[in-house]
């Protein structure tokens, strides 16, 4: 697995924990795409799911609880030659960083979200996290959790992302093949990953997971946007698998004629001598 | 010659027109011009004044005293009345009630009505105040142009300026009428043009008074230098981005005032922590909390010294003028990529919108080093590359990430090793800690004295620090001036790390020594005690959010 040299430092993780078979999917997907170590930049904020930089020889940004997505964009509008992903937990995405992932959602720059969502703060040790669901007890929310979950796809639909889809770390083969096209998508696809907690999360188990999820056909119409609000509206007894929605649309770079021409930004210099005629905006 | 006109009117009656043109009139005549805006925190009604002063010398503030008044409202004038002089004049509407022998009534609004406009009245004003200055007309018709753009709008502007200038006779004598060679610039526009020549190409910022216009002036320019303006979700947000990107390897950049800082200070701690350069631009307004969002203070030195946990480097510039602003922000730039540290340039509402003359900044001397390491030794297989490998000074080689192939770039929050890897050693953690305070001592050789002017004999020695330089000069002059005791002045521009000399030196000789700020602490007193064990004795302090002006120092002065 490690030909394209993504292998790297031991992991820190349980023995069993969900993070594993996310991390091998994304070394999967990026060898099959066949990208390059240099090629890629993985970014994270704080949190187990956060660590991913540093378990995968890539390019690796570990910022701010939270704060994973906006370095992830600028990074990508400043070197567009980058393939810009984010492995961040469900706290840091919908919880601490909730503003970030509703506006870069709007802004659509070329980057991939994937989200580790073991529904609930596995580095904190066990409280509830924005997906974790209503009456579930934790040390914090020991009398249960008193608020509705949020639906992370619904709420990504809603938003007007391009790229929306449902993985598990339990079905690596199809979470690789997501992972692939998510990464070919031109603009913001977000995956929604299933990750059990062995630590923590004592409800929402392999076998919980297990008996719930099930791969969506492929006769289904990811294009169909009704179709795909009432596929992300499944969520209980019956959990679907695979791109719920996908559709292009311009992106921020597309706005920004200067953006597509000649190098990439951070290739282009600046002769100071050269902008001097500014000045006339002063004369 | 000194001269200073007041527009004073609600929010909404174009006054911003009015003054942008007389100012610019002044300008192409020769003049130097320094014009402050007073603005409440609404876009209509309220009281707003804008005060144009202009002589033929170099002039470092604005001044209380006024020769004209022109007031678009009977409020203005029971305002300022008090600051005309004998010799003023009040130019106003037909039709007030006003009983002051310096009352000049003109029909603006009816001439104005009668070219069929009642937006252009201003224009009347305008002629009629040039023409008590026996100003000559022939620039205006430019100034039009460059403002109103539209041929039918300069046109009837100029037919109402010809009425107004044909009003009245010659009043007040001027000279060093000349030709133009300046420019006249802002402080916020003065940092943003001293980014775009850094070779800024990334600036992500969320609207905050008084710090806007700087995205405003980038953004305007965004095409043509091809940078990036982004007005972020928010303020955790600017800063994280503009981090992102440095990391990227583009000069990034962000700007807020005192309550956006708030939100970033967890990011500067980042970049520090991840050694990746950024400049931050904080224009203060007086706080706490939302404050007086238009007005001006230097409340935040303590703040942004001490902002964030843990210990790290980090350098302050407190910006002193316009020209100051532009200079300080390209040396901001490399001074952030050379140490790899967060940089913050320090500026307040004051510095931000008055509007000053300068000979036109020079680019020929600006040279913008990346203290890249792309092109030294990280070729292909030679060497391995370590982003926080640790070097005799503290300071680790940079590369883009992406630039070579077989090399990648590593950066992280948590505390880490050379490569980038989280590590929990106490004995690294020294190790680290001590490579990013390395660089702090190393800054400490970077840092400029601050500028002394007035009486090298002096028995008093003010310190102050950023925009008070201006008011401030004038004071000392005027003090010195007049004989009896001899003042001098610190002026601070790098203000952290604090350089010391300067201060220790000149401290044991002052009779007095008095600090001079926009705040209610004396928070630069604080930090040169506490760096240096010196006393300020006595202190002018203001914080009523309207800035010094040459004549408070001096009236303070007084009674020190
Ligand atoms: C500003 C800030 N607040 C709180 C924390 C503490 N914290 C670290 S990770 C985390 C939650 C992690 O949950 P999640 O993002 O779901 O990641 P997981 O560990 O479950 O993968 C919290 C609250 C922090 N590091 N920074
Ligand atoms: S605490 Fe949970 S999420 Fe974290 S490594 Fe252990 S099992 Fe995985
Ligand atoms: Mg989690």
């Amino acid at each position: 697995m490690s030909g394209c040299g993504f292998e790297t430092y031991e992991t820190a993780w349980c023995p069993g924990c969900g993070n594993f078979g996310i991390l091998a999917a994304l070394k999967n997907a990026l060898e099959k795409l066949q990208k390059k170590p240099h090629e890629v930049l993985v970014v994270g904020g704080i949190g187990q799911a956060a660590k991913t930089p540093q378990y995968i020889n890539t390019n690796g940004f570990c910022g701010l609880h939270g704060r994973a997505v906006p370095p992830a964009a600028a990074a990508k509008i400043v070197n567009r030659d980058l393939t810009v992903i984010v492995n961040t937990g469900d706290g840091d995405t919908y919880g601490e960083g909730g503003n970030h992932l509703i506006h870069n959602i709007r802004r659509n720059i070329d980057i991939t979200h994937f989200v580790h969502d073991n529904q609930i703060y596995g580095l904190t040790k066990g409280q509830a996290s924005p997906t974790t669901a209503e009456g579930h007890v934790t040390t914090v929310q020991a009398l249960g959790s008193k608020m509705l979950p949020l639906n992370p796809l619904l709420l990504s639909l809603v938003l007007g992302a391009g790229f929306v889809a449902r993985g598990s770390s339990g079905d690596v083969k199809l979470l690789t093949e997501i992972m692939e096209q998510a990464i070919i998508y031109k603009g913001y696809a977000i995956v929604d990953i299933l990750q059990p907690c062995v630590s923590f999360n004592k409800v929402n188990t392999y076998k919980w997971y297990k008996e719930r999820v099930y791969r969506i056909g492929s006769d289904y119409d990811f294009e169909n946007m009704d179709a795909a609000i009432n596929k992300a509206s499944e969520w209980g007894d019956r959990i679907p698998l695979g791109i719920i929605y996908k559709k292009e649309r311009p992106v921020y770079s597309d706005k920004l004629d200067f953006l597509k021409k000649g190098k990439a930004l951070v290739y282009r210099g600046l002769n100071p001598q050269k902008i001097q005629g500014l000045l006339s905006d002063f004369m | 010659m000194d001269y200073n006109i007041l527009i004073g009117g609600e929010a909404g009656q174009g006054m911003d027109t009015l003054s942008a043109i007389l100012e610019r009139t002044l300008k192409r005549n020769g003049f130097e011009i320094f014009s402050t805006k007073d603005y409440m925190s609404r876009i209509r009604g309220g009281h707003n004044f804008i005060q144009i002063r202009f002589g033929d010398k170099k002039l470092y503030s604005h001044k209380e005293s006024l020769d004209v008044i022109i007031a678009l409202n009977a409020e203005s004038v029971n305002l300022h009345i008090d600051r005309l002089v004998e010799n003023g004049t009040i130019v106003i509407n037909t039709g007030s009630d006003i009983n002051d022998h310096r009352l000049l009534e003109i029909p603006m609004k009816e001439i104005a009505g009668e070219i069929g406009n009642a937006k252009i009245a201003g224009s009347v004003a305008l002629g009629t105040v040039l023409k008590l200055f026996n100003i000559k007309r022939d620039k205006v018709n430019s100034v039009f142009d460059k403002v109103f753009k539209k041929q039918d709008i300069v046109e009837i502007n100029m037919k109402a300026f010809e009425k107004g200038y044909g009003l009245v006779g010659g009043k007040y004598e001027v000279n060093g009428m000349n030709d133009d060679d300046k420019i006249m610039i802002n402080g916020n526009e003065a940092v943003a043009v001293g980014a775009i020549a850094a070779g800024c190409k990334f600036y992500s910022a969320y609207p905050m008074t008084p710090s806007t216009s700087i995205m405003n002036y980038m953004a305007a320019k965004m095409n043509k230098i091809e940078m990036v303006v982004e007005q972020a979700e928010d303020e955790i947000a600017a800063i994280n981005m503009a981090i992102g990107a440095s990391y990227a390897g583009a000069r990034a950049m962000t700007g807020t005032s005192g309550g956006g800082f708030s939100l970033m200070v967890e990011g500067l701690g980042l970049s520090s922590m991840m050694e990746l350069p950024l400049v931050i631009a904080e224009v203060q307004r007086p706080g706490p909390a939302t404050g007086l969002p238009t007005r001006t203070e230097q409340g935040d030195l303590k703040f942004v010294i001490n902002a964030s946990q843990g210990d790290f480097p980090r350098m302050v510039i407190a910006l002193k003028n316009p020209e100051d602003a532009f200079y300080q922000t390209v040396r901001a730039f490399n001074m952030a990529d050379k140490y790899r540290i967060p940089v913050i340039l320090l500026s307040d509402q004051f510095l931000a919108d008055y509007v000053t003359t300068y000979k036109p900044f020079d680019f020929s001397g600006i040279e913008n080093e990346r203290y890249m390491d792309n092109n030294k030794s990280f070729k292909k297989g030679e060497k391995t590359y370590k982003p926080y490998e640790l070097t005799p000074s503290g300071i680790s080689p940079r590369i883009i990430p992406g630039s070579i192939e077989g090399f990648t770039v590593l950066v992280d929050s948590d505390e880490h090793d050379e490569t980038g890897h989280i590590v929990e050693s106490g004995r690294l953690r020294v190790k680290m800690n001590d490579k990013r305070m390395k660089k702090a001592e190393l800054l400490e050789e970077d840092i400029q004295e601050p500028e002394f002017f007035g009486s090298k004999d002096f028995e008093v020695l003010y310190v102050a620090w950023g925009s008070t330089f201006g008011p401030l000069k004038e004071a000392v002059n005027n003090l010195n001036r007049r004989g009896g005791k001899k003042y001098g002045a610190l002026i601070f521009g790098d203000i952290w790390p604090l350089p010391k000399k300067e201060i220790v030196e000149k401290a044991k000789k002052a009779c007095t020594l008095v600090n001079v700020e926009q705040n209610a602490t004396g928070q630069l007193a604080s930090v040169i005690r506490e760096q240096t064990g010196i006393i300020c004795t006595k202190s002018i302090l203001k914080y009523d959010g309207r800035p010094f002006s040459p004549e408070y120092i001096i009236e303070r002065s007084k009674t020190l």
